[in-house]
């Protein structure tokens, strides 16, 4: 089975957001940037697939080339190849159609990705992939087995998880649950030494024109100060919430 | 040229978050000089529908789309686009409706845009206000396609009842066998819970509750509010709550009436996927805790006096103006 792994390079969960160039930019100065959680948890399932069942692992990146520490990283957690289209990520579309040449390219079985990314939170990648590849999909994906063609998913869904069969080729959209967070892996000295020698391959992209574009940004207004109630004065709180934010 | 929206029911009932898209449909066909269309899967009674702003009613009914299935849903909605050559879908961000929307927007060469929170900023060019970075910052986003997709947070908009009718009619689109290569095998759904999705109010807990055998006042009070239950990372992965119950930037999103947070510290990362709730309550015996910032109205106190306190205050409350 060939396994391509999608990773979203964002800013680490604890980055204060800023923007510049007149809030039309994010200003990643100061930012560090991570494999993005929900693609973390697909790459760990995907090791599980190359140790027990003899998979072979690429990752893949839709970039500029600040992004390839996060790819070595991948590689360094034990995937085999790392592709990076060569290309700023613009919009959800964009990304989905330099993927799927990639996917078409390699003729990849099972494209993990992740449910949506922490920056722009689009949630839009994995989905438009599958649709373009003419792939299955399953959103919101928290387990995910195959022999030989079949593949069984389980997904969360409001208020609970459903079970699902279906065939490769197959996309996912990944997260927390597709293996347990205590076995997410940190990569060691062995594996980072290798990463330096595996193959990351730079490919250029095809022509897309994006559908949506960020004009702007703006951050939320600051708050008001929190209003503290006495512990021995419920009854205000449940006055202020019932009279002055109206939710009770 | 009608805006489409897409309505989901459960148990024959519409969701809120589907009469809430219904109505912001109708602003947004008033702004395009339309109307709105709603696209129903399986229900028998839509009446309900006039009263949020609907025009027009597609009814599908078809013992196959029993089970939702994102693909042959996205074929549906696909051919009702189509048939109402409608330029606006607006959809909710159920699990669902985000599961469906990338497969519809490819199909329908359609620009999508998640996490709406208000009407667009004008029509031409069609440019939406919508949540990113996990709730840290908001993008003004320009669709250019000539189809657009909407998919609007829960509570962004509320709902706008009106008095209308709208007119039904039954809509047999074409469905393929292809719509139905992901097949559910099995359903595992809690009966009768609020799901965090779904409710107006979620309570929700963290480490400071020590460990699991004391969520029992957790859900009294969550009982007696009629709201879900939560929790922060750190109760999840200690397997105290079900992975299900995790919220924050890595866990479920949260856009709740009321959140209220017991004994949690209130990290960044917590903080970033509960912020759209509308108002914010902390309950934590440290003063320092960040959550203060972040909230409307705190209690500084030990949360296993406090709870139980105010679970009993709030039946009295209930029983008052019940
Ligand atoms: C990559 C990454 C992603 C993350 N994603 C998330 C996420 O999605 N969601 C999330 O929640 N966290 C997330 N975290 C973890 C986050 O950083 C915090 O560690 C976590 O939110 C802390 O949980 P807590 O507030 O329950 O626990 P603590 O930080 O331990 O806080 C416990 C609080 O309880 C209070 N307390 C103690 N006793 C009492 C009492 N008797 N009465 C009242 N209050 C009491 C304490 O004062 C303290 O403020 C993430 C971390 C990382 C690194
Ligand atoms: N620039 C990118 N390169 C590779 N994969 C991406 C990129 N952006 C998004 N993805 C994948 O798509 C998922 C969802 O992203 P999004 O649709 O942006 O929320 C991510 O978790 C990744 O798996």
């Amino acid at each position: 089975m060939k396994i391509l792994v999608c990773i979203s390079h964002v800013p680490d969960t604890t980055s204060k957001i800023n923007f510049t160039d007149n809030d039309t930019q994010f200003d990643t100065n100061g930012v560090q940037f991570v494999i993005n959680p929900n693609d973390e948890f697909g790459l760990t399932r995907a090791m599980w697939f190359k140790e027990k069942q003899g998979a072979s692992v690429d990752v893949v990146n839709v970039g500029g080339p600040e992004t390839e520490p996060t790819l070595r990283k991948a590689l360094a957690i034990g995937a085999d190849n790392a592709i990076r289209v060569n290309t700023p990520a613009t919009d959800g579309f964009q990304v989905a159609k330099q993927l799927a040449q990639v996917a078409k390219d390699g003729a990849y079985d099972l494209i993990i990705a992740g449910r949506e990314s922490i920056d722009y939170n689009g949630g839009m990648v994995p989905g438009m992939l599958a649709a373009l590849l003419n792939a299955n999909f399953v959103n919101t994906c928290i387990s995910i087995d195959v022999e030989g063609t079949q593949a069984t998913a389980t997904r969360e869904i409001d208020g609970g998880k459903e079970t699902v069969s279906t065939s490769l080729p197959l996309v996912i959209g990944g997260q927390k649950g597709l293996v347990e967070e205590s076995d997410l892996r940190i990569p060691n000295m062995r594996g980072i030494m290798q990463a330096r020698k595996k193959p990351l391959n730079v490919v250029e992209p095809t022509e897309v024109t994006a559908q949506t574009t960020a004009e702007k940004f703006e951050k939320p207004a600051p708050k008001g100060a929190v209003k503290l109630i006495d512990p021995d004065n419920l009854d205000e709180l449940i006055s202020l919430l019932h009279n002055e934010a109206k939710v009770i | 040229m009608s805006v489409l929206v897409y309505i989901e029911s459960e148990e024959g009932k519409f969701k809120k978050a589907s009469l809430e898209i219904a109505s912001y449909a109708k602003e947004v066909a008033q702004m395009l000089q339309t109307t709105v269309t709603a696209v129903t899967f399986n229900t028998s009674d839509v009446s309900e529908l006039g009263n949020y702003g609907v025009d027009k009613i597609l009814k599908v009914s078809n013992d196959k789309l029993t089970n939702f299935n994102a693909e042959a849903y996205a074929d549906v909605l696909k051919q009702a686009a189509e048939k109402e050559q409608s330029k606006v879908v607006v959809l909710s961000q159920s699990a669902n409706s985000k599961y469906l929307a990338p497969l519809l927007a490819v199909h329908l060469n359609a620009g999508y845009a998640s996490n709406v929170v208000a009407l667009p900023e004008s029509a031409n060019p069609f440019t939406v206000k919508r949540t990113a970075f996990t709730n840290k910052a908001f993008s003004f986003t320009k669709i250019a396609t000539d189809v657009k997709i909407i998919g609007l947070s829960k509570n962004a908009f509320g709902l706008k009842e009106v008095q209308a009718d709208a007119t039904a009619e039954d809509f047999a689109p074409t469905l393929s066998d292809a719509d139905f290569s992901v097949q559910v095998t099995n359903v595992d759904k809690a009966k009768n819970t609020v799901t965090i999705a779904d409710a107006e109010i979620v309570v929700s807990g963290g480490r400071g509750l020590k460990g699991p055998e004391n969520w029992g006042m957790i859900e009294n009070l969550a009982e007696t509010l009629g709201a879900a239950t939560a929790c922060s990372k750190p109760v999840s992965d200690m397997g105290w709550r079900p992975h299900s119950e995790h919220v924050g930037q890595t866990g479920k999103p949260v856009a709740s009436n009321l959140y209220i947070a017991i004994g949690i510290s209130g990290a960044i990362q917590h903080l970033a996927g509960i912020n759209a709730s509308k108002t914010k309550v902390v309950i934590n015996n440290d003063p320092e805790a960040p959550f203060f910032k972040a909230a409307d109205y705190g209690v500084v106190g030990d949360a296993f006096e406090i709870v139980p306190k105010l679970n009993e205050k709030l039946k009295e409350f209930k029983a008052k103006n019940a």
